[in-house]
């Protein structure tokens, strides 16, 4: 009966989405754009007005650090791409997992994440939180049995990075979800690597899914942003682990915003507490920057795709290329699970292995002209850095071993240039890192 | 709030104030397979300016007990039952699509006890697509998706909810999918298909009535709402352009400003 013809809902798809959702031009003036509400406040009707928007009796926005209209366009986008009910953007990505856990947790609270992580918050949970009394136990992606092991009375979710960074290991999501809700905890994964073109990860469980869009979602190396989705599914009241959900919170009246907005109540919170509280709010300009990303999201997704697909196949056959590891290799160990989870894409971070080590590491690094060398990913154009000497070079050797980093590694986030200009370009690089070999050989 | 109705436990949310005996009682009652979070943008509002409020969450649904009931006429005899299990003589009610039915049948059957009556993408029938009320009672997702889809207009298809970061369309389906389908959504589409006695009911209908309808609302159209509201004495009417069915929350600013005004006009709260 559902296959037959005007039975099947007319929602809006994917690209058309990215294009358009969150925004009613005939409630801008026409603008066929979304504004950017250059604004730090916004004009209340009267005293009743003002009021009813301070207690969350109407939608609407105050001050910009809690809510802004370009903003928001951007909140409901990434939100409607997720498949989620409800988004709240940051100024960063890193701001955007301490709102989210700080919306979470308390302290005395306990948390259980993946050891394979961005260098920057690896220090988050490992040297800030426990200054908040949120302590952390690491687990290495690929051990789903230690995820659940390691769940005390007092943790609160598990949290992890889908591929990690930077040697793209991937979390058995369903399965590390499945463990997380037979514990009554929350699964909160950074999909940062995938945006919601290459996976949505609360189709496959995660009840909280957190991006730096100044990365792949942006695209365009030009600003920074972080956004938090909340999928809606899990049953705050279904246990007592979440008492500021749950209960009377006296900052607003006693409002319990899991009995009052239920599917929107993390965000809710988020906004309500944190952004309050906290302020890492996004500005408009830079939201409106990330829009501009999104409108080409697959088109960018699918060239970044195919690119570190060629540059996989170009770096295995390289006689400079100690390893290579990226999802797409069929003896990567998660090749099945990726085939699984990511069916459009592999993603187009790539991690390999310089013969030479550390000495032509950093002789590759400093002799490619193409790629740049900085501490991003997903822009449009190729960048390359030593993970070893830059983004986690505040480990220590036992840190850097546990999450999985070796001094030969080098990090590739594959742009959407010419392929032939890429490989011309790497080709000088390892020329280059040669040489020292040689001569030390003599 | 919870508390007990024919030995059953019912929740209703008391829009973020505590329940008040003392002040005036507004019901507000969902339509289809939803809960009492459809109301958000309107409870608030009220029970923080003079009213006690209940949004109630039918039985089975959301966090009330019990087995969703299977005719609206039930369903109408359990919103009075409520009145009195909160301890009320009276009340001023509020329902949208299906909580229209729920709400013109217990105005009918209670006609001193009903003081006023606000309809939201209200009918004096609602006739379900066939195929629509057998994905539903077949636990089929795709009625959510289905349901999702025609209850919102053009422009809510594209979001702009007026609460900064929400998604209309997710929201939505996440709401309806708080319990089971079938139990929910399936039995509600059924109850509706059933009901007939609308039109009857609405011409005993002798107290303040407003009707707030859609011009984009699939579900109850313009047309259908105003042959409801035509028959009732001296109803009001209050038409929003590019809005769907789902206007409470499309258009919930506008929405609670023309309930704001018929209800303080006509069920005023001295509190």
């Amino acid at each position: 009966m559902s296959d037959k013809k005007g039975m099947d809902p007319k929602t809006y798809k994917f690209d058309t989405l990215s294009l358009h959702a969150g925004y009613q031009p005939h409630k801008n003036a026409g603008s066929r754009q979304v504004p950017i509400y250059q604004t730090t406040s916004y004009i209340f009707d009267d005293v009743d007005h003002a009021a009813a928007l301070f207690n969350l009796e109407r939608g609407g926005h105050i001050y910009s650090r809690i809510s802004n209209p370009t903003v928001a366009v951007l909140e409901e986008r990434v939100a409607s791409l997720e498949g989620g009910t409800a988004a709240l953007a940051t100024s960063s990505g890193m701001s955007a997992i301490f709102l989210a856990v700080m919306t979470l947790c308390e302290a005395g609270d306990h948390l259980v994440v993946s050891s394979q992580l961005y260098g920057g918050t690896v220090n988050l949970f490992r040297l800030t939180l426990p200054k908040f009394g949120i302590k952390t136990t690491f687990v290495k992606p690929r051990d789903t049995e230690g995820f659940k092991k390691a769940i005390q009375k007092n943790t609160k979710g598990i949290f992890g990075e889908l591929v990690g960074n930077p040697g793209n290991e991937i979390m058995n999501m369903p399965e590390i979800a499945k463990i997380a809700h037979d514990a009554g905890i929350p699964l909160m994964v950074d999909a940062t690597y995938q945006t919601p073109y290459l996976c949505k990860p609360i189709e496959h469980g995660a009840d909280i899914v957190v991006h730096s869009l100044t990365k792949w979602m942006a695209g365009h190396g030009s600003s920074m942003a972080g956004i938090i989705v909340e999928g809606g599914k899990f049953d705050w009241m279904q246990n007592d682990k979440f008492p500021t959900m749950t209960q009377p919170y006296e900052g607003y009246h006693g409002l319990s915003f899991a009995e009052e907005f239920g599917p929107t109540a993390f965000t809710m919170k988020a906004r309500a507490e944190g952004m309050r509280d906290f302020g890492p709010c996004l500005s408009p300009q830079n939201a409106w920057n990330v829009l501009q990303g999104i409108e080409t999201l697959s088109v960018r997704m699918k060239k970044h795709c195919e690119n570190a697909e060629k540059m996989v196949e170009f770096l295995l056959g390289h006689e400079s290329v100690a390893w290579v590891s990226h999802p797409s290799v069929p003896d990567h160990p998660d090749h099945d699970l990726a085939n699984k989870l990511l069916p459009n894409g592999k993603g187009s971070m790539i991690a390999f292995g310089i013969k030479g080590g550390k000495a032509a590491g950093e002789a590759f690094i400093n002799n490619v002209k193409l790629a740049s060398h900085l501490a991003n990913v997903g822009d449009t154009r190729t960048l390359v850095i030593h993970p070893a000497s830059a983004t986690h070079s505040q480990m220590d050797e036992a840190t850097l071993k546990f999450a999985g980093l070796s001094h030969d590694m080098i990090r590739l986030s594959v742009g959407i240039e010419d392929i032939d200009d890429i490989k011309n370009d790497f080709e000088n690089g390892f020329r280059a890192a040669r040489k020292p070999r040689l001569v030390s050989n003599q | 709030m919870k508390f007990q109705v024919n030995n059953n436990e019912v929740y209703a949310s008391t829009g973020g104030r505590p329940f008040d005996k003392n002040k005036p009682l507004i019901i507000f009652v969902h339509g289809s397979g939803l809960t009492h979070m459809t109301w958000v943008l309107q409870t608030r509002y009220f029970a923080f300016h003079g009213y006690s409020v209940l949004a109630l969450d039918m039985p089975g649904h959301g966090l009330s007990g019990g087995e969703s009931l299977k005719s609206i006429e039930d369903m109408a005899d359990w919103v009075s039952d409520v009145i009195d299990a909160v301890g009320y003589k009276e009340a001023s009610l509020v329902g949208h699509s299906q909580g229209c039915l729920v709400t013109i049948e217990c105005t009918a059957r209670n006609p001193d006890k009903i003081k006023t009556l606000s309809l939201m993408g209200g009918a004096g029938a609602i006739p379900m697509n066939p195929e629509l009320l057998s994905l539903a009672e077949n636990n089929d997702p795709k009625a959510v998706e289905l349901m999702m889809d025609w209850a919102h207009g053009p422009a809510g298809h594209f979001g702009g909810h007026p609460v900064p970061g929400l998604y209309h369309i997710n929201t939505g389906s996440m709401l309806a999918k708080t319990r089971t389908i079938k139990n929910t959504l399936g039995v509600d589409f059924r109850a509706c298909d059933n009901y007939k006695n609308g039109f009857e009911a609405a011409k005993q209908i002798k107290i303040p009535t407003l009707s707030i309808l859609a011009t984009d609302d699939k579900m109850c159209p313009v047309k259908e709402g105003k042959k409801l509201a035509n028959l009732i004495e001296g109803s009001q009417i209050d038409i929003i352009d590019n809005c769907g069915h789902m206007m409470l929350l499309e258009e919930a600013d506008r929405v609670l400003n023309v309930l704001k005004k018929f209800i303080t006009t006509n069920y005023p709260s001295n509190k």
